[in-house]
């Protein structure tokens, strides 16, 4: 049996409110509110937090992880590769961005279930993540949220059987996006609802249903991905489907989320899912896929976790300039301050461990976890002073306290101020790093923190990425 | 170990006017100064045997010194942090106490006021390798890495923000009121508490007024061997003990630390008074210039020093101990909040200070009948600190 065997979400803490759109353009209101990254968080950010959190969830030991996205940090460059390390995945680990549709994530789906399937991979790790922009005024800027979801898919502890899927293409265009667009380009709804959407949907379900010799009424649920939520009850409508098994598509709190929605919208399904239940499950983006979907008696393993509905309310409500300075929309005063040197490609090679994994060493004589936060690796215990008598050490899944902290009006961010904290770990060591994810008047000493992989800056086309830490999250 | 006791002497000094010279360059500050202290000591250019200047950023190698155009002597460019400037001079102190020449030169300098910034260059120096850098050092500027001594001080001794605010107050105030007697001051203004705690913030707890000034300057001294100083002037001032004390990180990296004190401070101080055979420093000590870059800071290396009891240096700023007017006055130049902090100047500049002050030249600053004063400076900052600690005396 092949299928899905652990999930997982990570919806950013930073809320938009269409009504804080609307307002600033005198345009209608959707009254919804948009999931959107931080100024340190992007696609691959926001991939490896969905990424432990399916891992770590499942105890999965991945031997493959893809990651689904049309808004990748580099055009050439994998995300994938930057994702297995930082979640600390042996080299060995097969690794593939899928990328160009909308779709992508459920076709990344289809490759790790046809792997799996063929023995050719154990346990593969599907991320999707995406932050797509819409221009300003227009329907698309209320609609789009960011955000990232990821399934485990393998044979051991199946939590949802894949018993069938169907897939169909169309060259179609309907959203698109050209090497230089900022923004998605789209055309008139009408249009894309008639001639593309609704007559690819159904081909994909009926192509679906009769392959497993089903019919609607055998599903106790309906996954279906749509551009926004019109679309989307345009589509239950003329499919007739009874609304009660409809899955919501979250997009009034945390938009559309690309890539990730139609994953986010099965794993909300799945929460609420019971065993032998059949799920429905469609993605769209030049064409569709269906999927059958059966729910197994392990499905109660993941209901405990924290999932997407306990991240759907966000914790920080943001302002519209606050939005478009963090997505590089606005043209902001450049810094006095001098510029800092450019990244040192070889030095980051070197603490490749430090960066991606946040590996520092352990003692093997006294015990003492240390890791050197300017990024020079430790010959020499700070401890005893042993030399060369190491262990490998990782602190990204470490939890700590604030020791002190340092509120820092004068720091270069997008979020200013910047927030800084000395991180005693509980099990031992300390680092001095930036704080993210947090209302500055209430950091204190004291604050429990955790790990958090995030960018740090962009420098000659490098994204400079490194750890930060921030309020544990419960 | 013997150390340099009375060994060498400081027979000359300049100094230049701290402040936003933008008239002036490297080359400009260093000829004021130097030549200030070719006059003071009574000697040409040509008698320097060896020299050795202190910059972080105003400069590579000793080729800075240029513009003097001395003449194909030792040169060494030096750089230990904030440290620098003390660096220098204990370069050319050292020289001389081995016998290696009889009068050497050390001069710091820095021209922070040509980078562009209204900050010491802080953003990108911590987390930076001079040859490029692995971007992953934190962003923070120079106000933050002293604002988590003063999170901590005030979380661990149980002081409420504006109670500690209005503390930290008190130094800077001091501090303005000695600068405002200071014709080669960069701030010579007088600040009421109330205007130093509604100061806009810069790193909480730390406002405009807690931090120092950002300055161009220069100075210089000229050292010879102690049993010569005489030949050169009356009141040559004697060099007591010169400790420098750095740090391998470790507060950066072992909770042991607990940014509530420096321990490069603690140490660098130590060696000093042992070299210096002072045992009781509140006591011994007549003066002091130490490394204000911060008024938190300041407060601490009261405690450090062991000018106040630990913990306790509340009841000495309260009661006015480190006033012009308080048994052991602190900074009475104004210190780098008014006097400025070029940084490789910084050292130096303390040392012109206490050299004026034991001559009794300090004029309305003139503590009363001083025999032994001290420099303090603290490069890097809390868990990765680089202290100089060097004691001088008129009386050999």
């Amino acid at each position: 049996m092949v299928g899905i065997t652990s999930i997982g979400v990570y919806l950013p803490i930073y809320r938009l409110g269409s009504d804080e759109i609307a307002a600033t353009w005198a345009v209608r209101s959707t009254r919804g509110t948009k999931a959107v990254a931080g100024y340190d968080e992007d696609t691959v950010t926001m991939a490896v937090a969905a990424a432990l959190d399916c891992i770590n969830g499942g105890g999965i030991e991945p031997d493959g992880l893809s990651l689904a996205t049309t808004t990748a940090p580099y055009r050439e460059k994998q995300s994938a590769a930057i994702v297995a390390g930082v979640v600390d995945l042996p080299q060995e680990t097969r690794t593939a961005d899928f990328t160009g549709s909308l779709r992508a994530g459920s076709i990344a789906l289809k490759s790790a279930i046809d792997a799996v399937s063929a023995g050719s991979l154990k346990d593969v790790v599907v991320t999707a993540a995406d932050c797509r922009l819409g221009a300003a005024k227009g329907n698309l800027e209320q609609a789009l949220g960011d955000g990232a979801a990821a399934v485990a898919v393998g044979s051991n502890g199946v939590i949802a059987e894949i018993e069938g899927s169907y897939s169909v293409f169309n060259d179609f265009t309907d959203y698109w996006r050209i090497e230089d667009d900022t923004y998605i380009r789209t055309t008139e709804q009408r249009f894309i609802d008639e001639v593309g959407y609704l007559p690819t949907m159904q081909e994909a379900i009926s192509g679906l249903l009769k392959k497993c010799k089903l019919e609607t009424n055998d599903f106790a649920r309906i996954v279906c991905y749509a551009s926004d939520s019109r679309q989307h009850a345009t589509l239950a409508r003329r499919m007739k489907f009874d609304k009660d098994k409809v899955q919501d598509p979250l997009y009034q709190s945390i938009g559309n989320t690309g890539t990730a929605a139609a994953l986010l919208m099965l794993i909300a399904a799945l929460r609420e899912a019971r065993a032998d239940d059949r799920i429905l499950f469609v993605s769209y983006g030049d064409g569709a896929d269906a999927y059958c979907i059966k729910v197994t008696e392990n499905i109660q393993k993941i209901q405990n976790n924290a999932l997407v509905t306990d991240k759907l309310a966000g914790k920080i409500a943001i302002n519209y300039g606050q939005y478009l300075t963090w997505k590089n929309l606005v043209a902001v005063e450049a810094s006095t301050l001098p510029e800092r040197s450019a990244l040192s490609l070889p030095s980051r090679w070197r603490e490749r461990r430090a960066i991606s994994a946040l590996y520092g060493v352990r003692c093997k004589k006294c015990g003492t976890p240390q890791i050197n936060q300017i990024g020079q690796a430790i010959r020499v215990c700070v401890n005893c002073q042993a030399k060369d008598d190491f262990e490998p050490y990782k602190f990204s899944d470490k939890k700590g306290k604030l020791f002190s902290y340092a509120i820092d009006q004068l720091q270069p961010t997008q979020n200013p101020p910047g927030v800084n904290g000395v991180v005693d770990f509980d099990e031992g060591g300390r680092i001095i790093c930036e704080l993210t994810d947090c209302q500055p008047d209430e950091v204190a000493v004291g604050m429990p923190v955790e790990m958090t992989f995030r960018k740090m800056f962009l420098s000659r086309g490098i994204n400079n990425y490194f750890w930060k830490a921030k309020p544990v999250s419960d | 170990m013997d150390g340099i006791k009375d060994k060498v002497a400081i027979v000359g000094m300049g100094c230049t006017k701290f402040g936003e010279r933008w008239d002036k360059g490297v080359e400009d500050l260093i000829v004021e100064a130097a030549y200030e202290a070719f006059e003071d000591a009574g000697i040409e250019p040509k008698d320097v045997q060896a020299a050795w200047i202190g910059t972080v950023f105003s400069g590579l190698s000793a080729i800075t010194l240029s513009p003097l155009q001395l003449p194909y002597i030792p040169m060494t460019r030096v750089e230990n942090m904030c440290a620098t400037g003390s660096e220098a001079l204990r370069g050319a102190c050292y020289a001389v106490a081995a016998g290696a020449c009889d009068v050497a030169l050390a001069v710091g300098v820095e021209k922070l006021k040509d980078s562009g910034a209204t900050g010491v260059k802080g953003p990108s120096v911590v987390g930076d390798h001079q040859d490029g850098s692995s971007g992953i050092g934190p962003g923070y500027s120079a106000p933050a890495s002293f604002a988590y001594l003063a999170t901590r001080y005030f979380h661990d001794y149980n002081i409420p923000p504006e109670e500690g605010k209005r503390l930290l107050a008190q130094i800077t105030v001091k501090n303005h009121h000695n600068g405002s007697l200071n014709p080669k001051a960069h701030f010579q203004n007088e600040l009421t508490v109330e205007q130093v705690v509604n100061a806009p913030i810069i790193a909480w707890p730390l406002g405009l007024f807690d931090c120092c000034g950002v300055s161009d300057g220069a100075s210089v001294a000229v050292v010879t061997r102690a049993d010569m100083a005489k030949n050169f002037r009356d009141d040559p001032i004697y060099v007591k003990g010169m400790q420098i004390a750095v740090g391998a990180r470790q507060g950066a990296i072992h909770q042991s630390y607990d940014f509530v004190h420096i321990e490069e401070n603690v140490i660098g101080s130590g060696r000093a008074y042992e070299e210096a055979g002072v045992k009781d420093p509140r006591k011994e000590i007549a003066m002091a210039e130490v490394h204000d870059c911060f008024s938190i800071h300041e407060m601490i290396v009261y405690e450090d020093l062991g000018f106040s009891v630990r913990g306790k240096a509340r009841d000495d700023i309260e009661a006015g101990s480190f006033t012009l007017e308080g048994d052991l006055p602190v900074n009475t130049d104004g210190g780098l909040k008014c006097f400025g902090h070029p940084l490789g100047a910084s050292g130096l500049r303390m040392m012109y200070e206490v050299y004026k002050q034991l001559q009794g030249k300090a004029g309305p600053r003139q503590v009363k009948n001083p025999h032994l004063g001290l420099t303090h400076n603290l490069g890097g900052n809390a868990g990765t600190g680089v202290c100089s600690c060097f004691i001088v005396g008129n009386e050999k």
